[in-house]
């Protein structure tokens, strides 16, 4: 039976329709959630209310989001920022930008919560550059919320003052990791920062920030509008709430489902996405973008997609971005063009991983072409264990793993193209 | 003058949102790139520099750490093809060998008269509808297809036309 039959959605309009006009979206009950929080909740109970939800981060590493607010000093000094992640670079994810341009105002809602929740002057949403029409809907979403007094000065007379600036990324995948992000943002190359200090008490410009993704936030007003209860009541109780998967490769109708956390891979792939193409079967599922571990047919079959779950099996829940990959793919190629991505989007910062990702692209590339031997799978590891655990920040460790991984579940295939005997998938597989 | 009065006072207009001017320096290399030509130029940086009081080689190394800014001349199309993971599996491949025959141009190349040029980038986050092509820096063409590209590059050439008044 479909967990799924009667799902609430809590993040996105219903499937032909935009909700950018501020109109439109205050006829569907927007914004009453913030009018409620700031001119009838404590900034303390707010943040309760996100406890017990137990929302955790969308962006892909599934941390809490009230403990993140909680590290914030509580000394009182001022100013103090929020950052909000819309660099939306990894691999197979387009969730965000969902959101940002079909419900832009519910990102500013769940923005105005937190701003007030947490005492904080001014939220910049950082959105990647080649995002043009998410950027042109959350501008006009802000001027439209200024002029109607939902930002700036005394918001609901409440003496609150808050701004809302989106700023454009140019890019680069680092900028999606939170201290990458905050050089960016400061006008700099995103190269990340050493932590400690973390950014809850230095992050923009030194000052204490708190940094969510698009999606996390866009969860605070329907946490607040029904309650922490209602939220709880759908997903799992380790990973409540509905997340939007993307799905995209070799289904039927690959795109953006907004579903309970805890929903089977298999209904995503065969209920929501349509299945695969007539005679094909499954040879491997990536379940949270290409930094999170390859699964197995027989995994992907089994697993639900949520945290505890994921993990069980040796992967990861990432941004709940799923790649299906056919019988008829090369899973070497598949490996070789992740491999790229990093090559290219490594900021050389670190040596581990500026030469690393080089490298095992390069073998890949080799094994792929049928040049390859024992010795370079031998090599492949080699690298990927060198590259893990080592850097200033997690781009090498995804290089490694998503590697590591295609070659450690999938080795005959890999075996299969090495002493010249090349790629027993090229008549049917994708090019690259 | 590499600036415009009027692209200065654009970039001037950015400094209130920000406790540092050097903060807008994205969104100023986004501004000459949209208004001159897409890309910047040397005499841009110095200037940029200038306006925001950083240093010519802080501008710099962000217009060669980013891969949206170009340090040298790009086509006035400059036809992006998405080639990572899920836009290689829907024909991203099949999409750069077409443009590359159309235009006779390779990935990193300008057409003689500027028109076109053609890069093969990263994921743009548009799995679920790929393959996918930008040009510059506008709203995404989604699901293109091989027989697609002809009239994508006709379409781009009458509107080139229209806009210098041909």
């Amino acid at each position: 039976m479909s967990v799924t039959a009667s799902a609430p959605r809590f993040l996105l309009p219903p499937d032909s329709e935009i909700w950018t006009s501020l109109e439109v979206y205050r006829e569907h009950g927007g914004y009453a959630a913030a009018e409620t929080a700031i001119r009838s909740i404590a900034p303390a109970a707010i943040a309760d209310e996100v406890k017990a939800s137990g929302l955790r981060g969308r962006g892909g590493a599934g941390f809490a989001t009230a403990m993140k607010w909680s590290f914030l000093p509580k000394d009182g000094s001022r100013p103090r920022y929020i950052a909000c992640n819309a660099d939306e670079s990894e691999p197979g994810t387009f969730k965000d930008r969902q959101i940002m341009e079909r419900n832009p105002h519910r990102l500013l809602e769940g923005l105005l919560i937190a701003g007030f929740a947490s005492a904080i002057d001014a939220a910049y949403i950082y959105v990647r550059g080649e995002y043009r029409t998410a950027y042109d809907a959350l501008r006009r979403a802000i001027a439209d919320a200024h002029a109607a007094g939902l930002l700036g000065k005394n918001i609901f007379g409440s003496g609150f003052d808050f701004e809302i600036h989106v700023h454009r990324g140019a890019g680069a995948y680092i900028c999606g990791e939170e201290t990458g992000l905050m050089e960016s943002l400061e006008g700099r190359k995103g190269q990340p920062r050493k932590r400690p200090p973390f950014p809850a008490i230095s992050g923009l410009w030194k000052r204490p920030t708190i940094i969510n993704n698009v999606e996390t936030m866009s969860h605070v007003p329907g946490i607040i509008a029904n309650g922490a209860a209602a939220f709880r009541a759908v997903g799992t109780e380790k990973s409540s709430g509905t997340t939007i998967f993307g799905i995209s490769g070799n289904v039927q109708r690959p795109g953006a489902y907004e579903l309970p956390l805890g929903t089977p891979l298999r209904e995503i792939i065969f209920e929501h996405a349509g299945g695969l193409l007539p005679g094909r079967t499954i040879k491997a599922v990536i379940p949270g973008g290409v930094s999170m571990p390859v699964l197995t047919a027989e995994q992907a079959m089994a697993v639900t997609m949520d945290h505890d779950a994921l993990q069980a099996v040796g992967s990861l829940l990432g941004t709940g971005a799923i790649i299906v990959l056919d019988d008829q793919q090369c899973l070497v190629r598949a490996a070789a063009v992740i491999a790229k991505f990093y090559r290219v989007e490594s900021c050389g910062q670190c040596t581990q991983c500026r030469e690393g990702t080089g490298w095992l692209h390069k073998l890949l590339l080799k094994v792929e072409s049928g040049a390859g031997s024992g010795a370079d799978l031998e090599a492949i590891e080699d690298v990927a264990r060198f590259m893990e655990g080592h850097t200033i920040c997690g781009l090498s460790d995804a290089a490694a793993w998503a590697s590591g991984w295609f070659l450690r579940r999938f080795r005959g295939e890999f075996e299969a193209h090495l002493e010249g005997r090349g790629c027993p998938h090229d008549a049917t597989s994708f090019e690259i | 003058m590499p600036l415009s009065h009027e692209l200065e006072n654009r970039i001037r207009a950015e400094f209130p949102k920000y406790p540092e001017k050097r903060a807008v320096l994205l969104t100023a290399l986004h501004f000459v790139q949209e208004e001159q030509g897409g890309w910047v130029a040397p005499d841009c940086i110095l200037a940029i520099a200038g306006l925001l009081e950083i240093d010519p080689i802080d501008v710099k190394e962000v217009v060669s750490f980013y891969h949206m800014f170009h340090d040298h001349a790009v086509g006035q199309s400059h036809l992006q093809v998405c080639t990572n993971l899920s836009c290689s599996m829907r024909g991203a491949r099949g999409l750069v060998r077409g443009l590359e025959e159309i235009l006779g141009v390779r990935p990193g190349e300008m057409t003689p008269g500027g028109e076109f040029s053609v890069e093969e980038v990263q994921c743009l986050g548009s799995c679920g509808s790929a393959p996918v092509v930008q040009v510059n820096n506008e709203p995404f063409l989604e699901n293109v297809a091989l027989a697609d590209l002809k009239s994508l590059v006709a379409g781009l050439q009458t509107r080139r036309r229209a806009a210098v008044g041909e």
